[in-house]
């Protein structure tokens, strides 16, 4: 069962990472004068987007995401409001977070919102795939030993695994290199890009490893 | 020996400074000298070369020119002449460049770039050591050979207007003077007026050979709002005007038989886009260099201006003018000004200067004969005479000149060759100061680091084995080795080692101490190391939380990146970007503490088993220590606390963020607007009033709080005496004063404010001396240390510019409520608040708008309240303000611990040692850094000024440490 699960999560996760290569490759051919740095916000956005649609899938898909109580149509909806509510507020979350890091207040304000989409994208939603709209279960996944599956473990993985590589993909711009990675938001969106992708090697393998020792509370 | 963690620290401190000391001494080189003490004079000039016995000539060539006007403008970049904005402002300086008989130039000057190294370097033609920098504060006279000296030697009547740091370097040499002080940095108008008034009468007269002139306005403007401000185009106008002025009146005066008269533009260093400069960047070092004269050809149309370096102005002057060149300048004739001389007079000139530099060669390099330059000057020399004597023959042929003109490129190419060679030179380090200054802060630093788990034990005890170490015979073998590679050194490497023209006994006595603490390491190590090896039992408990991980990381990134030049000049990013991170990671804490409380219900007490004991322990504490508790204090109850607790770490990113915007330093953004200028600029009074206002009355309502009444009163005095100041010095407005105020010095006003800080400061003292006395309980104390404290806030209130106002209110607001619910409330231990003090001080730092630049310190807060400058507070005060920040930190901390009496008495000993490992870290590894990146191209510009900050800082940090001694043993000595 444990080795099931895990396989499957490996597969979920290489699907996932595919599209970011996708995502990458696939503008080169629709977008003229397409490139990573050139047009960045570009990228930015097609990754976005294809991280989100193939997250969602998915998850919905493999059937893993929060139980659900009632299967009228009425709370489905509210329940997609809320998530849509939940995603917007992340942004602007992260959006102040990055001002408040230092990040210019009015100009470049779109590239600073963009890493903020982007940012959410990587974390905010694939906790509302995995665990829905649910303030409390976020805060349980997120505290000491809160994890209750395989799938808690993998998200506090890759989330921490995102967040962090932006927060190191912000170290280069004070170099005086004159890269084109060095321009703002570059730098971290790669960063965050590659900490996603590192997460999402790192959880399969990182709960492949530790399986003797994680034990998960029972519901 | 068993000492406690707090002395052991100072200790180590105060032996760091004595390495760092040696260390700089190495670094930092001494500029060369010629080894004679005495100048160059007439008689010394070399005879002509000439092969043969026929009689040759030792008569000095005539001077070229009759009288000299050297017009310096203060900031003038290469630009502002040459440039676009030169052609809409200064149109005649244009049209003589174009059309007129002149040689322009662009003059590179070397880093750094400021006032007082630059004149030296103008008028002696040698390039000032860097420490120069420094003592640009006090600039003594100039004891060194220069060109105002020999003109004044040789008789001529100098005159001289403007920046009076050329009065204080040249006393007694001016015929009449009259020197506006540089320090009033918002006056632009007022300092030029000074200089030109003399001008027309000036000009009438007959009686002077030199005049010189320094204009300060343009630098001022630079200052004020850059080189792109409205201003500066009025001053350039004004200033082309005057040279207009000048030119007239010199051509008027020009008569047939007599020489011609000179004109020489030039800048003493440029300006960055941000109108500041020190550093090497291109706008800073190019300035422009214009010599106008009827002695020279007239130009046909613009030509690009050549590049020379500054220095070579002082020979070039010195020789037209039929003086001797000063002994240690390393600049070369510029060969535009000879042009027009006979090719006899022309060999003549290069050969004096090549003659000058390879005598300053000999002196400086015991090896000179190796030199490209010097055997290049002796071959043009020989072949100089042999020109000279088929000259003598009365030889006119077209292969003489042909010769003439080969000598002359023979001699060009010499005098280049060795001026490089003698500028080389300046890179030179004595590396035997700098390793034995690097093995001792080593040592220091590794002791640091031993006696850690001793240090930070509930003992706070750390037990030296000195003497064991002192009766080992190690010790005496380790004597007798660094005696012997000591005499070795010394004998081998020549005079030129600072550390060996120490007195012996005092050399004897490092040694001994060296290898003491050599042994002692090794003890130590020796005993750590049993324990080491059966830790991983003990250490596999000992999980270090997210919080000690970022600090942590924090630390050991931070002196990382010290490497890279970018990350030194922009180290506020690194501070700024870690402060962030470390209060993200408290509100993290804040929230898994306050939310986890709330589910500790449902999920049982053994998820935090500590909670309860802790929950207690507050309550008696709160209890206990009523003066501190937020909640008697300010009548919040438990629910407001918590979100109060909640809230503070986002205020406190709030606060960084605004303050980050205020002033913008560094050197890639530093030229972004920001705040900072936008509330200096005049329109904006008002608002910097109201401002300054309402951080003035934040900061009494802050501070107030801990003290006695008296000291309350004087505290409220005092702040309004510093609002009065601002106003008297003109930075604000009074509301009932709106103008026809002359700006003065306010030197009352900040009189009146220091007494109520001394007074402040009396009181503190009186209180901690008695609570030192009467063991009473520690309320007496913590309120004298309080008032210590509060009298520093007052001080530095004094001294901020008006717009760093906010800075201090919002670095007291932060103290206040990260003190009240984070540290106390979450329970930090005295190691981690220490290190939290720290990441804020040093951020604070550059909040303040310093940055590892030399021109970003401000000098003038040197002058507050002072009628003229005076040495010993000036230094104070300008160290006191630059590390302000820090201080205050530094001393909120020690305020923080002492007050914490429940956290037991070890608290201070395990702040102060941490703080001198914090401190001995960065700047260990920085002199490190810096020996191996020597000859880095940026070594001068961006790492010694760091390097100057580093061993500042350790000096700040080792003054609070013997505060914490101080109060740590007053501690100890209560029963």
């Amino acid at each position: 069962m444990w080795d099931a699960e895990i396989r499957g999560m490996a597969s979920a996760h290489a699907i996932i990472a595919s599209s970011v290569f996708m995502a990458t490759v696939m503008p080169a051919v629709l977008v003229e004068k397409f490139s990573v740095y050139g047009t960045h916000l570009v990228w930015l956005y097609s990754v976005a987007g294809s991280v989100a649609v193939v997250n969602i899938a998915v998850y919905w898909l493999l059937g893993i995401g929060p139980p659900t109580k009632k299967n009228t149509l009425s709370y489905k909806v509210s329940r997609l409001i809320r998530s849509c509510l939940y995603f917007l507020f992340s942004c602007l979350f992260f959006h102040t977070v990055v001002v408040l890091y230092g990040a210019p207040l009015l100009e470049s304000a779109v590239e600073t919102f963009s890493l903020a989409v982007l940012l959410s994208t990587l974390t905010t939603l694939r906790c509302l795939c995995i665990l829905g709209p649910n303030v409390q279960a976020w805060i349980r996944v997120f505290s000491r030993d809160g994890a209750m599956s395989v799938w808690d473990t993998s998200l506090q993985i890759t989330t921490g695994c995102s967040v962090v590589g932006a927060w190191l993909g912000a170290f280069p711009i004070p170099l005086d290199w004159d890269r084109p990675w060095q321009v703002w938001p570059i730098s971290c969106t790669l960063g965050a890009t590659i900490g996603f992708l590192t997460g999402l090697v790192a959880a399969p393998v990182w709960i492949h490893w530790h399986r003797k020792q994680l034990t998960y509370k029972i519901k | 020996m068993r000492v406690s963690s707090s002395v052991f620290a100072s200790l180590c401190l105060v032996f760091e400074i004595c390495g760092i000391a040696l260390f700089l001494r190495g670094f930092f080189p001494v500029p060369i000298k010629s080894s004679f003490s005495t100048k160059n004079r007439l008689s010394d000039f070399p005879a002509e070369p000439l092969t043969g016995s026929a009689p040759n000539s030792t008569k000095i060539p005539s001077p070229l020119f009759k009288k000299v006007v050297i017009v310096l403008i203060d900031a003038l970049r290469e630009d502002f002449v040459f440039g676009p904005s030169g052609n809409r402002f200064m149109t005649y300086t244009r049209h003589v460049i174009e059309r007129g008989s002149s040689h322009s130039f662009v003059a590179k000057a070397r880093a750094p770039t400021v006032t007082m190294p630059r004149i030296k370097a103008l008028t002696t033609g040698s390039i000032p050591g860097f420490i120069d920098v420094v003592m640009n504060l006090n600039s003594p006279a100039l004891l060194e050979d220069n060109f105002i000296w020999q003109a004044k030697t040789a008789g001529k009547k100098i005159i001289f207007y403007g920046d009076d740091t050329w009065v204080r370097l040249f006393p007694k040499h001016f015929m009449e003077f009259d020197g506006t002080t540089s320090f009033f940095v918002s006056d632009y108008t007022e300092v030029d007026n000074n200089v030109t008034r003399h001008l027309d009468s000036t000009l009438k007269r007959d009686d002077w050979d030199i005049l010189i002139l320094h204009y300060l306005g343009l630098d001022h403007i630079g200052h004020i709002s850059g080189p792109h401000s409205s201003l500066v185009g009025p001053k350039l106008l004004e200033m082309d005007d005057i040279l207009k002025k000048i030119h007239a009146s010199l051509i008027a005066r020009e008569t047939e038989g007599s020489l011609p008269n000179l004109l020489v533009l030039c800048g003493d260093h440029g300006m960055s886009e941000t109108g500041s400069h020190g550093g090497s960047s291109e706008p800073e070092i190019n300035t422009p260099l214009v010599l106008i004269s009827p002695a020279f050809k007239r130009k046909a149309g613009w030509e690009k201006p050549g590049t020379l370096e500054q220095v070579d102005l002082a020979p070039t002057l010195a020789l037209a003018l039929g003086l001797p060149i000063s002994q240690n300048s390393v600049g070369r004739l510029i060969p535009a000004v000879f042009e027009e001389t006979s090719l006899r007079d022309q060999l003549r000139y290069f050969h004096l200067n090549g003659f000058q530099l390879s005598a300053l060669l000999r002196d400086s390099t015991p090896d000179y004969h190796k030199e490209d330059g010097y055997e290049q000057f002796r071959v043009a020399e020989k072949s100089h005479g042999n020109w000279m004597k088929l000259y003598m023959e009365g030889n006119t042929s077209e292969v003489l000149l042909n010769m003439g003109k080969k000598v002359l490129k023979q001699y060009l190419e010499a005098l280049k060759a060795m001026s490089s060679a003698l500028s080389r030179q300046l890179g030179k380090y004595d590396m035997y100061s700098m390793i034995v200054g690097m093995i001792f802060i080593i040592q220091v630093l590794l002791l640091l680091l031993l006696a850690m788990p001793e240090a930070l034990s509930g003992q706070a005890r750390v037990d030296l084995p000195v003497a064991s170490a002192l009766l080992s015979l190690p010790f005496y073998l380790l004597c007798l080795l660094f005696s012997s590679v000591h005499v070795l050194v010394c004998t081998s490497a020549g005079g030129s080692c600072y550390f060996c023209s120490l007195p012996w006994a005092l050399v004897f006595s490092a040694i001994v101490f060296s290898s003491a603490l050599l042994c002692t390491l090794v003890v130590m190590a020796t005993r750590r190391l049993p324990t080491a090896s059966k830790s991983p039992t003990s250490g596999s408990d000992w999980a270090l939380s997210e919080l000690d991980a970022l600090l942590l990381i924090g630390t050991v990134g931070h002196t990382l990146s010290l490497g890279a030049s970018s990350f030194v000049e922009e180290e506020h990013q690194t501070w700024y970007f870690l402060l962030n991170t470390l209060c993200l990671a408290v509100f993290q804490d804040v929230c898994r503490k306050y939310f986890r409380e709330k589910r500790s219900g449902n999920y049982g007490a053994d998820d935090s088993p500590l909670l309860p004991s802790n929950k207690g322990k507050e309550e008696s504490s709160s209890q206990e220590t009523s003066l501190f508790s937020p909640v008697a204090e300010l009548g919040v109850s438990a629910g407001s606390e918590k979100w109060l607790a909640l809230a503070t770490p986002l205020l406190t990113l709030a606060c960084c963020r605004l303050l980050r915007s205020l002033n913008q330093t560094g050197v890639q953004w530093a030229h972004l607007p920001d705040l900072g200028h936008w509330l200096n600029s005049a329109e904006h009074k008002v608002v910097l009033s109201l401002l300054s206002v309402v951080a003035l009355i934040l900061i009494f309502i802050l501070v107030q709080r801990h003290c006695s009444l008296v000291s309350k009163i004087a505290l409220a005095l005092g702040l309004l005496g510093v609002y009065s100041y601002r106003a008297a010095v003109g930075n604000v407005l009074f509301p009932w004063q709106h103008s026809g105020r002359a700006v003065s010095k306010g030197t009352v006003e900040a009189r009146f404010v220091y007494i109520f800080v001394l007074g402040i400061l009396f009181t503190g003292a009186k209180d901690l001396l008695r609570s030192l006395v009467a063991s009473t309980d520690g309320r007496l104390k913590s309120r004298g240390l309080w008032e210590v404290y509060s009298g520093m806030v007052l001080l530095v209130a004094l001294l901020f510019r008006a717009h760093n106002l906010p800075t201090l209110a919002c670095c007291l607001f932060v103290q206040t409520i990260m003190a009240q619910f984070i540290w106390k409330k979450l329970h930090y231990d005295a190691a981690q608040t220490t290190i939290m003090h720290y990441w804020f001080g040093q951020a604070f730092f550059f909040f303040q708008g310093n940055s590892n630049n030399i021109a970003t310190v401000d000098i003038s807060v040197g002058f507050v309240g002072l009628e003229s400058y005076v040495e010993a507070p000036a230094i104070f005060l300008t160290a006191f303000s630059t590390y302000a920040g820090p201080l205050l930190w530094a001393c909120h901390l020690v305020c923080y611990l002492s007050s914490e009496r429940d956290r037991g008495t070890v608290a201070l000993g395990h702040g102060s040692y941490c703080l001198a490992l914090l401190r001995s870290v960065p700047a260990v590894a920085y002199a490190v850094l810096v020996t191996a990146l020597r000859y880095h191209l940026f070594i001068w510009s961006v790492f010694s000024p760091k390097l100057l900050y580093e061993a500042m800082h350790t000096l700040v940090t080792a003054a609070v440490c013997l505060f914490f001694t101080f109060m740590d043993h007053d501690r100890s000595s209560r029963p």
